[in-house]
């Protein structure tokens, strides 16, 4: 069944320069290999399109249920360069949170 | 067990926050961050136009305001106020609360010493590009070295009521108070990442207590009196995050998880100048209403680097808006773009970015949003980013004739030009840690 990431997941999303970090947090520590499984670097990558032009990496913390992406040069140059609304990233995670996943496997 | 507060996330962020920690509930210390990558150089700038300035302003009166609590109470405080000018901030302070001792942490500021430090082929290249800094060497606004918590513990331990450092880290607010209490070693590499973790959870205020939080956003009670986060921290390193009681907010698993992710890289190595801190051996307990414990916490040694914060001017920027109403808003919008972007390009003008967004559609996220079907309102916003500043501040005339001279029903342009901005940009780089040397200075 595809739903969105938002019902199994939440986050939260700041920056490092021209990096949006983004958490993405399982609700139910158990549906953690579920987001494992499903939000991968390739689908993090299609799902944000041109908007991020460096590499994108993917680190686990099954201790917390959750995922942690670094989005390279995804924010427009970063900081006080950018000439975007969102600027540090504030609103990546929900942008992430609109991904479709299939939660059956 | 120490209660290490923290009322300030960032300098601008609530002036009731640090005054209501000190009034309504029990705390040790007190810790207020203020600086962020930029703030340093804009700092600078003041303190150039005047000797006396370049420390943040709104903190001397807020002592001045709490000066006879925090002595009733025995409450400490410890801030990274003092920006590029420490000195004349402790001395402002003890102007208007001359009863307090106040400590100052120095050695950060390397703004002086750059050339001396490239001679002796110290090159402070960019850490993320790579650059050499003589690329924007004679533009350099400021450079500070991140200063780690021993040299904030060395300050409390002269018995001030107030510490005040330059650019030291986030974290090492939070962790001075136990280094110092608790009387941890440099090689207590466990115990200065745990304090080290607690002072990331807290640095951003209410971010730990139920601001900005995903999770039932809707149904967190009384965030108007919003509660600030305490650290209550134990001698073997592990700790509770709470507030006071009869505050507004939340403190659950959920809300520290996000805070934890928030602004974190590869979470095995989380390095400060005080531990390499790992965030994959953080255990998260309920430990009642507002109150979670975290333990299991495990680090390793500092790197033989510090991690130096350099800004420089980076040329000029502006942003300007327009609004498009219904019917055929977004269409009316792209039209606007397209027209502006010919004109633009007739004039002969470029610029190193150009940059459209369509608020109500696209503005956030970008190509994860999807088109509004018939929306009422689109604005449109378009900035544009070069070192000539002649073609940035002709941009900013080309926006508002389209209200007459593009497409029909734009409104929105009552603010008239935008303002021409200059872009201060962001150069981290990493100095060797032996080329610090800090010290603590008592202002009597």
């Amino acid at each position: 069944m595809k739903v969105p990431l938002s019902t199994i997941a939440h986050g939260r999303s700041g920056d490092k320069g021209d990096t949006s970090n983004i958490g993405i947090i399982a609700f139910d520590e158990a549906q953690y290999p579920i987001l494992a499984r499903e939000v991968t670097v390739e689908r993090v990558k299609a799902h944000f399109g041109d908007m991020v032009k460096g590499k994108i990496e993917r680190y686990e913390l099954p201790n917390l249920g959750a995922l942690n992406f670094l989005l390279h040069e995804a924010l427009g140059g970063g900081g006080t360069l950018s000439l975007r609304v969102d600027a540090q990233g504030k609103t990546m995670s929900a942008a992430l949170l609109r991904m479709e996943i299939d939660v059956d496997g | 067990m120490i209660r290490i507060a923290n009322g300030q996330g960032f300098w601008g962020d609530w002036l009731e926050a640090p005054v209501r920690l000190i009034e309504q509930g029990p705390i040790d210390y007190l810790i207020l961050d203020y600086l962020a990558e930029v703030t340093m150089s804009i700092l600078q700038k003041q303190k150039e136009e005047n000797p006396e300035l370049g420390y943040a302003r709104d903190f001397p009166p807020l002592i001045a305001r709490v000066a006879k609590l925090m002595r009733d109470r025995d409450v400490k405080v410890i801030a990274n106020a003092g920006g590029v000018n420490p000195i004349a901030c402790a001395r402002e302070v003890r102007r208007l609360a001359p009863q307090l001792k106040v400590a100052v942490v120095l050695g950060d500021d390397i703004h002086s010493r750059l050339d001396d430090l490239l001679e002796r082929n110290i090159f402070l290249n960019n850490m993320e590009t790579g650059q050499p800094l003589s690329d924007i060497r004679d533009r350099i606004l400021s450079a500070n070295a991140y200063i780690g918590a021993f040299p904030l513990a060395e300050a409390l331990a002269t018995g001030a009521d107030v510490v005040i450092a330059g650019r030291s880290t986030d974290t090492a607010l939070a962790l001075a108070p136990m280094v110092h209490r608790f009387d941890w070693k440099d090689t207590d590499w466990n115990l200065l990442a745990a304090g080290t973790i607690a002072g990331h959870i807290v640095e951003c205020g209410a971010q730990c207590t139920g601001g900005n939080c995903q999770v039932d956003w809707q149904n967190i009670p009384d965030m108007a009196n919003v509660g600030y986060p305490i650290i209550e921290a134990d001698p073997d390193g592990t700790f509770v995050i709470t507030k006071h009681k009869n505050t507004g907010g939340r403190i659950t698993t959920d809300v520290l998880k996000e805070q934890l992710l928030y602004e974190l890289g590869d979470p095995a190595e989380y390095i400060t100048p005080d531990c390499v801190a790992d965030f994959t051996s953080i255990h998260l307990t309920s430990a009642g209403t507002d109150r979670v414990r975290v333990s299991g916490i495990q680090g390793g040694p500092p790197t033989m680097f510090l991690k130096v914060s350099i800004s420089y001017s980076d040329g000029w920027k502006a942003l300007g808006t327009l609004v498009y109403s219904w019917p055929d808003a977004l269409a009316k919008a792209k039209a606007a773009d397209s027209i502006v972007r010919e004109r633009l390009r007739n004039l002969g003008l470029e610029f190193e970015d150009i940059y459209t967004e369509f608020f109500g559609y696209n503005a956030c996220h970008g190509p994860a949003a999807r088109p509004p079907d018939d929306p009422p309102e689109i604005q449109l916003r378009i900035g544009v980013r070069g070192h000539d500043r002649k073609a940035v501040d002709r941009f900013t005339r080309e926006l508002i004739p389209l209200v007459l001279n593009g497409p029909p029903t734009a409104t929105g342009f009552g603010e008239g030009r935008p303002p021409v901005r200059e872009v201060v940009a962001y150069w981290p780089a990493l100095v060797p840690r032996d080329e610090i040397e800090t010290r603590v200075e008592v202002i009597e």
